[in-house]
């Protein structure tokens, strides 16, 4: 018997003689004949753990990690210093083991955790509310477009920005195939939201626009102004942003915004090939009882004691099925509670010294590259810790040979968006050193 | 009671430092325009990197996982999760890679998911499988978006409608909602299988497919599979098949045999991976061949011994999420599936089967079983009679808590009243499963007795029961700062 099944040959007698059968075949004798077939999977034979460790070591050494590579690559997902601590307390297995915490009372450490979670989210977007967590940044901000729709009724039409990360607005037209819907997406100018387009496009049938500040550029964008014509037509304002940058820029919801979401990846959770990330969701509280997925309130016991439960379960998919917000069921908790630990660790002036490092590396490397006199500005426009140049070169061959020399490069903006031609979009966090930053950027004005 | 973050705060404490820079540093007022400035602080915890360690660790002694006891959760397989997974998915060279870098530096780990989609195809019997999505219910909206992608393909667009038994999981109805279907709800007979006359009579020129969960919810196989994909490919619908219950049909039989043509897994049920306290989970879905131009983008291609990401199909339903998967758990998924072979797989089903009927067998005299006395690898019983008695099902679950277990999912499926629906799972031991017997017919003795004992469980918790009516009343949703 395989060592993770416990039951051995006596045990099996026994239980069989229990049940009433004679054999283990008898179990599945529902299974009509025609369908049942013994052996028609093509699959390897098991492995032994020392086996398995040994392959699996081999899959890993054919990658090459950002911890070999130096990372100035975002586009959505960025290469934060995670601190031990982190790992140390999510691989904690009485967290991990667990299920969604629907048995409150053995259940008060995921949910006090979620609880400070939510806490924490509201404290940086100024939100009134935050969900336990969604998949990614990309699935969150379709689901707020989703309730941003529904809640609206009459109103049908939904405006995203063209500065929006290209898969946040791939994965809203997915979100919005089965409804009712005119998804219009505006152009930017300078790799700024077009304002004035916004603003023609608004209407009295607008349920919502969207916008991302830092932008898919990492140009901070006008939220005010958005957020006041978005308020005078009625209509519904999602903000997408990082969080990391809210330890020193304008929560959202000071410029009226309804929805903030975005993905939390980059707060205590690696970049892991795209995924598990961590969307975060959160809102004013008009919108409090249509909030997509699990919630954690605070309530008290038959004592009057403190105590944390799964709340307004009435808008989920277990009981209202085909009339719920949301068919979200599993959501990203471990994700959340990473985040969480993170938040904790970094605390109110580390958030601040992280987003700020950020920034002046961020400045830093772009000075350094305008000054190899190979790359341009392609934007110019105030950033916060990603930005883009353009050079006379195919980006994708520089990042080839950067690759060699041991760099991730930027993103070849050219691949999305074919009139942004040599568009090169870096992202520097608090990690890279002024040794990495000279060299990289030393080496990148010689490539070209 | 367990103080938050929030309390422990000292201004000044510190758990985090940054490296010294010999880059010039400008404050935030010198790089940014004020009106994108933060006025005041988010008021963050400041406290030492040994109070986050002792606060965290303190909230994990309060809580319950499979590590910690049986977790019968019917229709979750809370199976164990091998630490071997958690190791090798922790490897940097796994966890620190950027999705967006060179193909050419990630090849392992396009390897190690374009075998696993191989597998999965396999073991479910499908053409083509998408890692995708992120879990169970994302798996389901891509696959209904696939089914309605291939209706309309052929200009097939009066299909309106997707069928789902009454004994569904909610998320069946729910995807099926927003990827803009209306929902038929089939009833289930007596014998708490499809109604076969009845889905004949639902079932025609509108229909777009058919959920279906077999074993479904109840824990019954679905005898009349073969008839009902024919009632269903007959009048031009498609089958979708919600692999939540996959762990009963490992090695035995498999959904693309049945006639299914879509299927989700969740891998954080049959194969392992870990379910994170509410996830992240992973939800891929496998597809017969009519389907796969359909499938989410990206797809990953070998070309030789090369691997490729391709975004190159006009027909796909476009993305489901960012990137291309939950790759972490795509990894350990892969790690068990090589750990258990062809012949460990098939072991899990039928140990997964075998322990759920002895528990089945051995509970029987006391409480109700509504649907016959044998089951696959989960069993649903009624708590009707110790109701009538005075304590409903959900005592009976706070009960099972002072005697040191998780309860069963308890009022699902909706169609049995007081409904505990028992999953044991192939990794637990007679003993386990004996205690867990013995645990369910002492409560019902307790009932018998006198039920006050039961109905103010739990007795033994950190907290004695929550009130959750009084959490949704008031909403209290995030600390509030004192002034």
């Amino acid at each position: 018997m395989h060592r993770y099944i416990p039951n051995t040959e006596s045990e099996k007698k026994l239980m069989m003689e229990q049940i009433g059968i004679q054999s283990i075949d008898d179990l599945f004798s529902s299974i009509p004949e025609e369908i049942r077939h013994g052996d028609r999977s093509n699959l390897p034979p098991g492995m032994s753990e020392q086996e398995l460790i040994v392959h699996m070591r081999e899959l890993a050494m054919k990658n090459i990690s950002a911890y070999d590579l130096k990372c100035f690559l975002g586009a959505g997902t960025y290469d934060h210093f995670i601190p031990a601590v982190v790992g140390a307390l999510t691989s904690r297995s009485e967290f991990y083991t667990a299920y969604t915490p629907y048995q409150a009372e053995i259940s008060q450490g995921v949910l006090q955790a979620i609880f400070e979670y939510q806490s924490m989210v509201c404290e940086l977007t100024g939100m009134e509310a935050a969900n336990a967590s969604m998949y990614d940044g990309v699935s969150a901000t379709a689901e707020a477009c989703a309730i941003a729709l529904v809640t609206a009724r009459k109103r049908n039409k939904i405006i995203v920005s063209g500065s929006v990360l290209p898969e946040t607005r791939e994965v809203i037209k997915t979100y919005m195939n089965g409804r009712d819907v005119v998804l219009l997406e505006i152009p930017f100018i300078d790799g700024e939201t077009d304002y004035e387009a916004l603003k023609n496009d608004l209407d009295d049938n607008t349920a919502a626009v969207c916008i991302q500040s830092p932008n898919f550029f990492g140009i901070i964008e006008d939220i005010d102004r958005v957020g006041e014509m978005t308020k005078d037509a009625g209509a519904a304002m999602i903000v997408n942003t990082d969080l990391i940058s809210l330890g020193i820029l304008k929560p959202p919801s000071e410029a009226g915004a309804d929805f903030v979401v975005g993905d939390a990846q980059p707060l205590g959770n690696p970049m892991a090939f795209g995924g598990p990330h961590l969307g975060f969701f959160a809102t004013s509280g008009k919108y409090i009882r249509k909030m997509p997925g699990r919630i954690v309130g605070e309530t008290v016991d038959t004592k009057g004691d403190k105590g944390y439960v799964l709340t307004l379960q009435t808008r989920e998919q277990h009981i209202r099925r085909e009339k719920a917000t949301s068919n979200i069921c599993s959501n990203h908790a471990l994700n959340a509670l990473a985040s969480t630990i993170y938040m904790s660790l970094v605390g109110k002036e580390g958030i601040k010294e992280v987003a700020l490092r950020c920034a002046n590396n961020a400045r830093y490397t772009r000075e350094m590259l305008l000054k190899t006199g190979k790359f341009s500005d392609l934007f110019g426009k105030p950033f916060f810790k990603e930005f883009a140049v353009k050079a006379d070169t195919d980006i994708k061959i520089l990042n080839e040979d950067l690759h060699k020399l041991g760099y991730i490069g930027g993103l070849n903006l050219e691949k999305k968006f074919p009139w942004l031609e040599g568009g090169w979009l870096i992202a520097v966090t608090e990690k890279r050193t002024k040794v990495e930053i000279d060299d990289f950027t030393r080496k990148a004005g010689d490539a070209v | 009671m367990s103080k938050l973050i929030f309390e422990m705060s000292r201004p000044g404490r510190r758990a985090f430092e940054l490296p010294e820079t010999e880059i010039p540093q400008k404050s935030s007022a010198e790089l940014f325009n004020s009106k994108s400035l933060r006025k005041s602080d988010a008021r963050l915890p400041e406290v030492s990197e040994l109070d986050v360690v002792r606060h965290f660790t303190e909230l994990s002694n309060r809580n319950f996982g499979v590590d910690t006891g049986f977790y019968p959760l019917g229709s979750c397989t809370m199976k164990y999760n091998p630490k071997i997974n958690e190791k090798v998915a922790s490897f940097e060279g796994f966890t620190e890679l950027h999705p967006h870098q060179p193909a050419d530096s990630v090849q392992g780990a396009l390897e190690l998911m374009h075998d696993l989609e191989t597998y999965l195809a396999e073991i479910t019997g499908m053409d083509y499988i998408s890692l995708q999505p992120s879990a169970g219910a994302q798996g389901e909206m891509a696959g209904l978006m696939v089914i309605k992608a291939y209706h309309e393909k052929r200009r097939d667009t009066a299909r309106t409608k997707i069928l789902c038994p009454d004994s569904a999981h909610g998320t069946n109805p729910a995807s099926a909602a927003v990827a803009g279907f209306d929902i038929i709800n089939v009833k289930s007979n007596e014998r708490g299988m499809v109604d076969v006359d009845e889905l004949r009579r639902l079932s025609g020129d509108d229909t777009a497919g058919l959920m279906l969960t077999n074993p479904n919810t109840l824990g019954l196989f679905e005898k009349d599979i073969i008839e009902i994909a024919k009632i269903i490919h007959d009048c031009g619908g498609l089958l979708y098949y919600d692999g939540a219950n996959a762990n009963a049909i490992l090695g035995q039989t498999r959904p693309g045999d049945m006639g299914f043509d879509v299927v989700h897994l969740n891998l954080h049920k049959t194969f392992t991976t870990p379910h994170g306290g509410g996830g992240p989970g992973a939800g891929p879905i496998g597809v017969k061949e009519m389907l796969h131009a359909f499938l989410p983008v990206p797809w990953i291609e070998k070309t030789g011994d090369r691997y490729e990401f391709n975004y190159e199909k006009p027909d796909s339903i476009g993305k489901v999420k960012s990137l291309y998967g939950n790759f972490l758990v795509l990894v350990r998924a892969y790690a068990y599936i090589r750990t258990m072979g062809k012949e460990g797989l098939k072991q899990v089903s039928e140990n997964a089967v075998l322990n759920a009927n002895y528990v089945l067998s051995r509970l029987k005299d006391a409480y109700e079983v509504p649907f016959g006395d044998r089951c696959m690898h989960e069993f649903v019983i009624s708590g009707e009679k110790q109701h009538q008695m005075g304590a409903n099902t959900l005592d009976i679950a706070k009960r099972l808590l002072d005697y040191g277990y998780h309860p069963p999912t308890i009022y699902f499926p909706l169609i049995v009243k007081e409904a505990m629906m028992i999953e044991p799972t192939e990794t637990e031991s007679k003993e386990t499963l004996d205690d867990f017997v013995d645990a369910l017919l002492k409560i019902n003795a307790e009932i018998e007795e006198d039920p006050e004992m039961v109905n103010t469980a739990p007795h033994t918790t950190v907290v004695r029961r929550l009130d959750e009516v009084h959490a949704a009343r008031h909403p209290i949703l995030k600390y509030d700062f004192p002034e």
